[in-house]
């Protein structure tokens, strides 16, 4: 146990902040891909072709490709292509990217395709009568959307979107191969310097569950939030 | 775009792509057998049998199996009666330690999925069966399996989409699948959108094969004939 203590002697505090920093992440992530998910929805349910291919062509390459491949892609050619665009404006110097940055937008890329289908599987569900009424009582299209759309269609992709919460949570263990030091990256270095691997992966892997834990229960209490009059 | 890049790797990356196919094959096998194993176990009405396989799940679904891999690869060859076994011979070489840590993972997810579709088959169909004099276990092989393989198609073939992502995972203990090769050609070469294109439109051209092969499946054993 002492090999936890918090301070100097031990990893616990550095454990603890990796802790974090993992929440963090994946937070950050599952934000930036409810962004993606604002943008592609719409584009998915449309009723033009084109926009619906545009839409299909996200969430298929992003679910069809490994989520490391996509991690490589934005830590190798993350810096390179904001270079790129600076160098239009006149900017020639090096730019670095925050590994934070780079970890989560590609997280958060793969998180939003997820998101993506659940929003378009959950409006997709409610009753075509709800928009009908809504168009003949003279609702807004903006009201329409925000006061009888959202309510319903939370409450259908509520327990899907805790499965995108798992599924992000656990994506961000990948980002340990960027160097970004959350519990796996921290984990690693204890192992290394301590030469204990199994017992620091040990301590990652109930760490994880201790985060999927308890991430279940508030899921859940705010599903049941949601389903009130159900 | 350096389209010479992309036509000299692609050979590289093919022969990548086996390896990636070899380890998804023996994982998904291995995990069928550990996942039939399991759900088996969770039908059980003893508890504590039940609570065994249950936390198995549990623990398999909720870590990363980043963390799976590193302590199958790194973590087991600290413990010296491991070492000392013939469990070494095995343990020590990077891809059969991958594909451990695969099958458990996929077991886990293959247990639920298998368990659901034994929970949804109608009681009836099973009293009808008794009820014509079948044996438990002819209804257990003739009719409970049959019904849930046909319901659980469409939630494995997720499944195995999903692993197919994750033998990328590999790479992180040395070996050379596609995302092993692809990394390597991107810090060799700083082309990483180039060698991104190549290598995802392998990997999308696989799940779109596994994709579709489900569907003829599902369509195969559908209830309507």
């Amino acid at each position: 146990m002492e090999i936890l203590a918090f301070g100097k002697t031990g990893w616990g505090d550095e454990l603890f902040y990796a802790t974090q920093m993992t929440i963090a992440v994946s937070i950050t992530a599952m934000l930036i891909g409810f962004l993606f998910a604002a943008v592609f929805t719409p584009l998915k349910i449309s009723k033009h072709k084109s926009l619906n291919l545009i839409g299909n062509f996200y969430t298929t390459v992003i679910r069809g490709v490994p989520e490391l491949l996509v991690i490589y892609l934005f830590f190798f050619g993350g810096s390179s292509a904001i270079m790129y665009v600076a160098s239009i404006f006149g900017y020639f110097e090096y730019i670095e990217i925050n590994a934070f940055v780079t970890g989560s937008l590609a997280i958060g890329i793969i998180s939003g395709a997820y998101s993506t289908e659940v929003f378009r599987g959950a409006i997709q569900s409610i009753d075509k009568g709800q928009f009908e009424a809504a168009k003949v009582l003279g609702i807004s299209k903006l009201g329409q959307f925000y006061k009888i759309i959202m309510p319903q269609m939370l409450r259908l992709a509520i327990p899907n979107l805790s499965n995108v919460w798992q599924i992000t949570l656990k994506d961000t263990s990948l980002i340990s191969v960027t160097g970004l030091v959350e519990i796996m990256r921290q984990s690693y270095i204890a192992a290394g310097s301590t030469r204990d691997p199994l017992f620091f992966y040990s301590i990652a892997a109930l760490l994880y569950l201790f985060l999927t834990f308890i991430s279940m229960k508030l899921i859940n209490r705010l599903e049941l939030k949601y389903s009130r009059g159900y | 775009m350096n389209f010479e890049l992309i036509i000299s790797s692609f050979p590289k990356m093919l022969g990548a792509a086996a390896i990636t196919v070899k380890l998804l094959a023996f994982s998904l096998a291995i995990g069928l057998l550990i996942g039939l194993f399991f759900a088996v176990l969770r039908l059980n009405k003893n508890i504590f049998i039940n609570k065994f396989a249950y936390g198995y799940s549990y623990l398999f679904r909720g870590t990363p199996l980043l963390v799976q891999i590193y302590i199958i690869y790194f973590g087991l060859g600290q413990i010296e009666f491991i070492r000392s076994t013939f469990l070494w011979v095995i343990l020590k070489e990077p891809f059969w330690c991958a594909i451990i840590a695969f099958a458990l993972n996929t077991g886990a997810y293959t247990s639920e999925i298998l368990r659901s579709a034994f929970q949804t088959i109608k009681p009836g169909v099973i009293e009808a069966g008794k009820s014509l004099g079948i044996s438990n276990k002819i209804i257990f092989y003739k009719i409970q399996i049959p019904i849930a393989i046909r319901q659980s198609l469409p939630a494995y073939g997720n499944e195995i989409i999903l692993m197919l992502k994750g033998t990328s995972l590999a790479s992180t203990v040395t070996i050379m699948d596609l995302t092993g090769v692809a990394k390597h050609i991107i810090s060799t070469t700083f082309k990483p959108v180039e060698v991104f294109i190549l290598a995802g439109s392998i990997y999308l051209f696989m799940t779109f094969i596994v994709h579709n092969v489900i569907k003829f499946l599902e369509k195969k054993y559908s209830f309507q004939q």
